[in-house]
């Protein structure tokens, strides 16, 4: 049970507030920035667009598609860090376990550097690609044996192809300094600068990955039983592992596609969404997926006041935000291992 | 029990239990360590027969020889084996204490520790302070760090979890600040920068490698001695209190010894991923978890993986002297993926 919001009544309401809180930030991230911007324009540009207006414009080409990227990565990755943390029964672990991040990072270096395509909408697919078979690798390796797939294994899995692929991309760009300057902009993630089209690009993807992970919610409450007692009860193990993990891949690959290696978020959020909604799924997914968003959108936020003119990487952001929170609670010892 | 053996004395009060296996595979791969020393020796720029090798080591063989063999290849290729070492035995204490597969010295923010100040050393004082000081920024950076992340554990005494997960956090956050400077600087500073958070033993010379040595033998003994603490920790920790453990001192002084190890290793060789993690894995999948046959072969296990990964770091791709930390990950990880494969059917 959740310390917090004890009552379902209480999680229900903890829920709609969330959902006020994130609208409030989506609007605040349209309003906000180095232009200042009315919210007589912010509201114009949504009903009669005039395309003569400086602020307008900037508000429809530039800040809705950012505030929509930031709050679809924020609870995509979420909800694949609660996802994982199930799937192995750590609370260590995060997408990256998968080695999505180093598998899509290895795609995008070595496109950047050896074919020389530096196009972000190609960047795009070949990133989603990369973290789909770096996934699928550690996958597959880790199911070896009569056990299948066991927690320890898909974690050994992963840090031994992940190290590989960092290895690989590491050695491509210190042979390549000038492919290390073009590829950092993409190597530190960033919600800035993408089009509603990358979104739109990878958003069947994220949708599957949403309504999977909804559907997904009972039979991970059940699988954290642990797995004898789970097929005890009569759940096909396999195959709910197989399909969380085609969720996992679905929601972080689209996410790294579209931002690029932001970090940290599923490890985090799911711990905080524990703190509000226990230990039942079906409330620490959709908690997971307002909270990530929240912070994705605060950070964003922030990250273009600290070092004026220019910005903060998102990444940096969350971790400045999110730690501290993170640490406390931490502290507060409301994680069991 | 045909796998032991014992060593007894009639007079003083001393016994050991020896597990044959691990004795057997320590002694293998002592001598496989001592070979791949002289191999990486031989090869180079220059290759040198490995006879002339142990002509120029003892004193004998030509002048060039002598410069190229005792001055250049010996120290760098001892302190790429002791920093793998230093790593590994690391690894495996934490991996011991934490109880957890993914513990390595990254998580205690030895590594992202050391990087912040690296970095900012690299970025800020690389043209008025003697390079010489960037270890000695790194080791700072590191214990801080370590420090800092125990004391925000402690809570009437410092469990596994609370350690890993302000562990996690502290690094999320120091990782970011290393890339902030990253992106705010020139190319030059980055590209340098980017040279040492890879990991690098490139231009060792005695001098460094006597910063390490004390750090490695005073520390990785000191960890022999303790073995049988980190085997009742490893319980958990109500049996190790159970059996008399002082189990939070105890975590303590092994957290401090591992500090040690790693940070000085972190000092000498930049950010070297993958060993500290992996090496202990790769032991365990040898020779079961029993801490004193874990720690030596671990800490070979550890060096052989730097040294071959620096052999070929400074020889594949030459005239090019590729950082060896792109390359520990590249000799490591196939191995392991054998290990777990072969090991697949086990619990």
């Amino acid at each position: 049970m959740g310390r917090l919001l004890p009552s379902n009544l209480a999680k229900i309401a903890g829920l709609v507030f969330g959902l006020v809180i994130m609208i409030a930030f989506m609007l605040s991230s349209m309003k906000y920035g180095i232009t200042p911007i009315r919210w007589s324009d912010v509201f114009h540009s949504f009903t009669n667009y005039d395309n003569s207006s400086n602020e307008q414009i900037i508000v429809q080409t530039s800040r809705v598609p950012r505030a929509l990227v930031a709050a679809a990565i924020g609870a995509s990755l979420a909800v694949a860090g609660c996802l994982i943390q199930g799937l192995t029964r750590n609370p260590l672990a995060d997408p990256n376990v998968l080695g999505i991040n180093f598998g899509a990072s290895f795609a995008v270096v070595f496109t950047v550097t050896v074919l020389s395509v530096t196009s972000l909408p190609i960047l795009t697919g070949v990133s989603f690609i990369g973290a789909a078979v770096a996934s699928l690798a550690v996958y597959l390796l880790g199911s070896f044996g009569r056990d299948g797939l066991t927690p320890l294994k898909i974690i050994l899995a992963g840090a031994a192809l992940s190290a590989l692929f960092a290895s690989f991309t590491q050695g491509m760009l210190v042979l390549d300094a000038q492919g290390l300057d073009e590829v950092m902009f993409w190597l530190t993630g960033s919600v800035a600068g993408r089009s509603v089209d990358m979104l739109k690009a990878v958003l069947p993807f994220m949708a599957v990955g949403w309504i999977g992970s909804v559907w997904a919610t009972r039979h991970m409450n059940v699988l954290t039983m642990g797995e004898d007692t789970a097929q005890g009860l009569g759940q096909r193990t396999i195959v709910i592992k197989l399909i969380v993990g085609l969720i996992i891949v679905a929601l972080a690959g689209s996410s790294v596609a579209v931002a690029g290696p932001v970090g940290f978020i599923g490890l985090i959020i799911p711990t905080i969404a524990r703190l509000f909604a226990g230990s039942d799924y079906r409330w620490i997914v959709p908690y997971s997926a307002l909270l990530g968003a929240i912070l994705v959108l605060a950070a964003d936020i922030a990250a273009r006041f600290v070092i004026q003119p220019s910005e903060l990487p998102v990444g940096v952001m969350t971790a400045v935000i999110g730690i501290p929170a993170f640490i406390a609670i931490a502290r507060k010892g409301v994680v069991k291992g | 029990m045909r796998d032991y053996t014992y060593i007894r004395s009639e007079k003083l009060s001393i016994s050991f239990f020896l597990h044959k296996k691990t004795v057997v595979l320590t002694l293998a791969l002592a001598i496989a360590s001592v070979a791949a020393l002289l191999l990486s020796m031989a090869m180079g720029d220059m290759r040198i027969a490995p006879m002339d090798v142990i002509r120029a080591l003892t004193g004998g063989g030509t002048e060039e020889y002598q410069l190229v063999v005792r001055t250049l290849r010996l120290p760098r290729i001892i302190a790429a084996f002791l920093v793998g070492a230093s790593l590994a035995v690391a690894g495996s204490i934490l991996q011991g204490i934490i109880r957890n597969p993914l513990a390595s010295p990254d998580i205690i923010g030895i590594t992202s520790g050391a990087s912040v100040t690296a970095v900012a050393f690299i970025n800020y004082f690389a043209g008025t302070v003697s390079i010489l000081w960037m270890p000695v920024a790194a080791m700072i950076g590191a214990a801080i760090t370590a420090i800092l992340i125990y004391s925000l554990a402690w809570k009437k005494g410092v469990t596994p979890i609370r350690l890993v997960l302000v562990g996690i956090g502290i690094n999320f956050l120091l990782a970011s600040l290393t890339k902030v400077m990253l992106v705010m600087n020139p190319e030059t500073t980055a590209a340098q920068a980017y040279v040492w958070l890879a990991g690098t033993v490139y231009g060792t010379d005695w001098a460094v490698v006597k910063t390490i040595v004390p750090w490695v033998f005073i520390f990785i003994p000191l960890a022999f001695l303790l073995a049988r603490n980190v085997n009742a920790l490893q319980l958990g920790d109500d049996i190790a209190s159970g059996v008399g453990s002082a189990v939070q001192r105890q975590r303590f002084v092994l957290l401090m010894v591992s500090v040690a190890l790693a940070g000085a290793a972190v000092s000498v060789g930049g950010a070297i991923s993958f060993v500290g993690l992996i090496a202990p894995h790769m032991t365990r999948k040898l020779v079961g978890p029993a801490f004193g046959g874990v720690l030596p072969i671990a800490a070979f296990i550890g060096g052989l993986i730097v040294v071959i990964a620096d052999t070929i770091a400074r020889t594949a791709f030459l005239p090019y002297d590729i950082p060896v930390g792109v390359f520990t990950a590249g000799v490591g990880a196939p191995f392991f993926i054998y290990l777990l494969y072969r090991n697949r059917n086990a619990a």
